[in-house]
């Protein structure tokens, strides 16, 4: 109002910052990092150690003589892993065979056709899945899924015995069974990131391709499922680093037999379930355990190999897409796990 | 002028049974959601009575098998101590990783291991515990409860740091300027205002860690061994509720595998009202 008004009210001179404040700013910063770090060594002993411990293991049979050696003997004190490596692979396999379409088209459905009202029901539903304990599921396989299930697997093998790898006597706990427990197991994750992926496909895309007179179905094929192809990808990638480290509902139903299998109607072994089941007579045996840590070590490195797969999968492809760099795109933001609901890798 | 075609019949027939066909896989997805409880509510709740809450296992394989006192008494003790190692830690990380550490090459560094931790299975936790504690005997004892809640708390910490960062990337920005131009150092602009506004999102993201944790059954199979009795010394070996299930299952005798049944139900029930408190908290959350 008068003519001295861009002077400050009160002249109150700026302070100084005391110098406790001063000082309490960088040590807040150290320990934050130092706990970062934390993080780093942990990690980085973690791998020393336990590639220390199984050294016996790897001295004995030689890396690749481990990793490929197709006999598990304990009683010989022979260990190769190409069996349970061979079980592991099958059974994630057929988990993202089964898992991966089913997860997809529940994720179609419920963002591009269901009913509004019926969107947060679905969706809780099929999240509910993943509160389910690892050891419920198997549970569940040994009471349930496997008595009911023998009578249909007996008279596939019988019927379709002249496709590979089926046919012959059908045993109760078997690599089908544990792929379909895993298949239920990651249905939750990668329909959840699939819903997350759909959701960010541009309304435009779609309108556009309705205009043009496409059917809903036309619409999805062409306009929502080339958009979200690379989410889908690496969800279903996610999907099978969970499968390949799933162990308690796989170590129920599987047989925990270390020879391989001629057929997936037949009882086999998985890295993740022969720890769990051995381990415990291998306490005064060095070199069986030095060989159920080197399992855990090849479990290790290859859900490493997995995860990091899935993350280049998807953020090359981003790159290509948009041409920006470190630029994070919504399907990257997707796939780093913001749990929706507690995982199930147990 | 073009006339508008009619959609031919067999493209509207196309449209119709690959419609039918996303409708179905829906509803296939939900069948064994719907099987789960169906059984878990059949079986499980034959068991419940007040003595099944509050008898420890027998132990006995003939006659009485006893109730699940000291599982739940385990499982609650373990998840605790995971909890307290495990959420401050995480929040820690994020912090850092949201308010000091953006855009450094270190920052970079320690999201990609915290995701390469997500990751790992938890049975290659449990045998890590095993072999560095548990084999060496730390703390004068073999197997412990405090061992198995440290391999809990390994495999909660990268899950809590995750969730705990996107929440502290939604804070507004003005919120944190506004604290800076009145003069607050940044620690004080972290913790009152940053941690503050962000609380709801946290406790979410902490309590779906702690679901997460509670059922997992592979890294405490390896640390804490199972015995019947109830103990609250952390230093001794304990019973948890997925230990005990897991045991169960594997006896030919009925009675146990009903109480393999209860336990389940049990547990499925403490992870699902958690998981409904993380949503409740998660759903009053001031921003976003």
């Amino acid at each position: 109002m008068e003519s001295g008004a861009l002077t400050a009210p009160t002249a109150a001179p700026i302070q100084e910052r005391s110098s406790r404040a001063r000082a309490a700013d960088p040590a807040f910063r150290i320990v934050l990092s130092g706990l970062a770090a934390l993080i780093l060594v942990l990690i980085a002993f973690f791998f020393v150690f336990l590639a220390d411990k199984a050294w016996p293991a790897f001295e004995q049979f030689g890396v690749f003589g481990y990793i490929f050696g197709n006999d598990w003997d304990v009683a010989k004190n022979i260990y190769g892993a190409l069996p349970l490596l061979v079980g592991t692979m099958i059974t994630a396999t057929l988990a993202l065979l089964i898992g991966v379409p089913i997860a997809v088209a529940s994720a179609l459905y419920i963002t591009e056709m269901c009913p509004r009202r019926l969107q947060s029901p679905l969706t809780i539903l099929v999240e509910l899945l993943a509160a389910v304990p690892s050891v419920v599921y198997g549970l569940w396989g040994v009471f349930v899924l496997i008595p009911n299930l023998k009578p249909a697997m007996q008279w596939f093998s019988d019927t379709f015995s002249f496709l590979p790898f089926v046919g012959g006597a059908v045993a109760g706990p078997n690599y089908f069974v544990a792929g379909l427990i895993l298949a239920i197991m990651i249905l939750p994750i990668v329909s959840a990131i699939s819903r997350e992926v759909m959701t960010t496909v541009p309304p435009d895309h779609k309108e556009a391709a309705l205009a043009l007179g496409a059917t809903r179905w036309e619409m999805i094929r062409m306009a929502v499922l080339p958009y979200s192809r690379r989410g889908i990808t690496g969800a279903a990638m996610l999907g099978l680093g969970r499968a390949i480290g799933e162990t308690i509902a796989v170590t129920l139903v599987i047989g925990n037999s270390p020879t391989l299998g001629k057929q997936i109607f037949a009882q086999g072994y998985t890295l993740a379930a022969v720890i769990a089941n051995e381990f415990g007579e291998a306490a005064n045996n060095k070199l069986h355990l030095a060989a159920l840590i080197a399992a855990g070590l090849v479990l290790f490195v290859l859900t490493l190999v997995v995860n990091a797969g899935a993350r280049y999968v998807v953020v090359r492809a981003e790159k290509k897409e948009t041409g920006s760099g470190p630029n994070l795109g919504p399907t990257e933001v997707a796939l780093t796990p913001t749990p929706i609901l507690p995982g199930n890798a147990a | 002028m073009t006339t508008l075609l009619a959609t031919s019949a067999r493209r509207r027939r196309t449209d119709r049974i690959a419609r039918g066909f996303l409708a179905l896989f829906t509803l296939v997805a939900l069948v064994p959601l719907v099987l789960i409880i169906y059984y878990l509510l059949v079986k499980g709740l034959n068991t419940f009575s007040v003595e099944f809450f509050t008898t420890d296992p027998t132990g006995n394989f003939l006659g009485d098998p006893g109730g699940i006192k000291s599982a739940i008494v385990g499982t609650v003790l373990m998840v605790a101590l995971a909890t307290v190692i495990a959420v401050p830690i995480g929040i820690a990380v994020a912090v850092y990783l949201v308010e000091f550490g953006k855009g450094s090459r270190f920052a970079g560094v320690v999201r990609y291991f915290v995701d390469v931790m997500t990751g790992v299975p938890s049975i290659v936790f449990g045998l890590f515990i095993y072999t560095s504690l548990v084999v060496a005997g730390v703390g004068g004892s073999s197997f412990a409860g405090w061992k198995g809640a440290l391999a809990l708390a390994l495999l909660m910490l990268p899950v809590v740091t995750r969730s705990s960062e996107v929440v502290l990337q939604l804070v507004p920005q003005g919120l944190r300027e506004a604290a800076l131009a009145l003069g607050a150092p940044r620690w004080v602009v972290t913790v009152k205002v940053v941690l503050r506004t962000a609380i709801p999102g946290l406790i979410t993201g902490s309590l779906l860690a702690i679901a997460r944790a509670m059922g997992e059954t592979a890294p405490l199979l390896f640390t804490v061994a199972a015995v019947n009795a109830t103990t609250l010394n952390l230093n001794e070996r304990m019973n948890s509720l997925p230990l005990q299930i897991y045991n169960d299952v594997g006896q030919a005798n009925d009675a146990l595998v009903a109480r393999a049944w209860g336990a389940a139900l049990t547990l499925v029930l403490m992870i699902l009202i958690l998981t409904l408190v993380a949503r409740f908290v998660g759903r009053r959350s001031s921003f976003s």
